[in-house]
């Protein structure tokens, strides 16, 4: 293993808080994780690339993304490691390096959702939806289901707003990388 | 109908995003239960959205102090209400750094201009629930036998950090048990809804769903009973199986269980329309 590798995996473990090395390979994450089938190395995988400090591997990887931090695999680790936390920590450092991401749909949701908040302390689903929607160039799918939604008072027009927008306005200057 | 003897008690009180917009009804419900049983909920002045699975996922220094900001609004002396079980696990976690990290405490107070309340106590609905329970006086017939499958999605799965928050494992079947429903045993309770990825990635998020609707269809329940509005939206959005069942939010049926005022304007708001299995049951007029 070369110092770039244990690099990696020590800047990971400094980064998230958390003792990743503990894990035991049991599976017990895979196996309760309900978005495995759709993962390509499935949560211990991840854990062993980070641990080899195969850095392009994991931070190009799929898995980072479609984790949904449901806690499922924590609660079923035996050396109670808090996975989601793990995957939150690469995500942003996959960001931070300009890693290649391979789910832009899911990192292109969570910036409108963040872009919503900064404009207006909350979210305002119904604009969140369109421009996702746009910034995906996919105007089509899932068109019927928005106008159920609309016709069901389900997504209002108009978005809440909070009176304090200044407030997080400056939060958002002081973190949003 | 709230009730004559008892005092009612001021709680501050987090909607959250969703249920002030996409889920009108699980609110208005919440509200009604809560008043019943003796709470006032007084909204926290000016909230702020959370963070969502959003800000975490790529921004956690974000998402502390978007929560932090929530926290900086509570007035003292009373417990904060978190209708929302992910709001609710973002604003604990926030909470647990502020009182296990000095330097995180120093910089909330700095930016808020106010200490950090060590006795501010951040509530789930669930807890409220429980600590009137379901006894007294009330007609054990109320929800008339109704079948249902108890869906906590990952509200009890809580991170490491949490470990020694209380559960509420089995709330809503001995709750709604108490007024004469049935809860099925099912092997999803505590299944994952897939929540965000609902939009990006529906193809991953339907198989999801169908596994547990049929889950629920398979163990004989006629409906679903979810704690949170993400996996009610889910349920009723991306299950692709020809028979699906209603799915109610908790406090729905607790509203009708105490026989509070019921707005037919809830079941309305619903996808999947819960009006012929209510009124088969006799639970609506």
């Amino acid at each position: 293993m070369t110092t770039t590798h244990k690099r990696f995996c020590q800047a990971v473990v400094e980064r998230c808080g958390e003792n990743f090395q503990r894990c035991l390979h049991c599976l017990s994450c895979a196996s309760g994780c309900p978005v495995v089938a759709a993962m390509t190395y499935r949560p211990n995988g991840v854990i062993r690339l980070v641990q080899y400090g195969f850095s392009q591997e994991v931070l190009e990887s799929p898995d980072i993304w479609l984790c949904v931090g449901c806690n499922t695999c924590t609660i079923a680790c035996p050396m109670a490691i808090d996975i989601p936390v793990l995957m939150d920590a690469l995500r942003e450092i996959a960001l931070e390096n300009r890693a290649k991401i391979n789910e832009t749909g899911i990192l292109n949701f969570h910036k409108e959702v963040l872009d919503s908040i900064q404009r207006y302390g909350r979210t305002h689903k119904l604009e969140i939806m369109m421009r996702y929607k746009v910034r995906q160039r996919d105007l089509f799918s899932d068109m019927d289901l928005g106008l159920k939604m609309m016709a069901k008072r389900k997504l209002d027009l108009l978005p809440s707003r909070i009176a304090d927008t200044k407030s997080v306005s400056k939060l958002f200057k002081e973190f949003k990388g | 109908m709230t009730p004559m003897l008892r005092e009612m008690q001021e709680i501050s009180y987090f909607p959250g995003c969703s249920l002030a917009t996409s889920a009108k009804e699980n609110n208005q419900s919440l509200k009604e239960v809560c008043a019943h049983i003796g709470f006032n909920l007084v909204d926290l002045q000016d909230w702020n959205c959370c963070g969502s699975s959003s800000a975490h996922s790529i921004n956690s220094e974000l998402a502390f102090h978007l929560a932090c900001r929530n926290l900086s609004l509570a007035p003292a002396g009373r417990p904060l209400l978190v209708a929302c079980p992910s709001c609710s696990t973002r604003l604990r976690m926030a909470q647990h750094r502020l009182h296990t990290v000095p330097e995180a405490r120093e910089a909330y107070e700095l930016r808020w201009g106010r200490p950090v309340d060590p006795d501010l106590k951040i509530i789930h609905f669930f807890e409220l629930i429980q600590s009137r329970g379901p006894f007294g006086r009330q007609p054990v017939d109320a929800l008339n036998g109704l079948k249902f499958a108890p869906y906590y999605g990952c509200m009890l799965a809580q991170p490491p950090a949490l470990r020694y928050e209380r559960s509420y494992h089995g709330l809503m079947e001995k709750m709604l048990g108490a007024f004469g429903a049935q809860a099925v045993s099912w092997p999803y309770p505590a299944r994952c809804c897939g929540t965000f990825l609902s939009v990006a990635r529906p193809e991953v998020v339907s198989p999801m769903i169908d596994t547990i609707m049929r889950g629920a269809l398979e163990a004989g329940a006629e409906c679903l009973v979810t704690a949170c509005a993400m996996c009610h939206l889910n349920l009723e959005i991306r299950c692709n199986l020809k028979n699906r069942l209603p799915t109610f939010h908790f406090s729905e049926l607790l509203a009708i269980a105490y026989r509070t005022p019921i707005q037919k304007s809830w079941f309305a708001k619903h996808l999947v329309d819960p009006m012929p299995l209510l009124k088969e049951r006799r639970l609506v007029a």
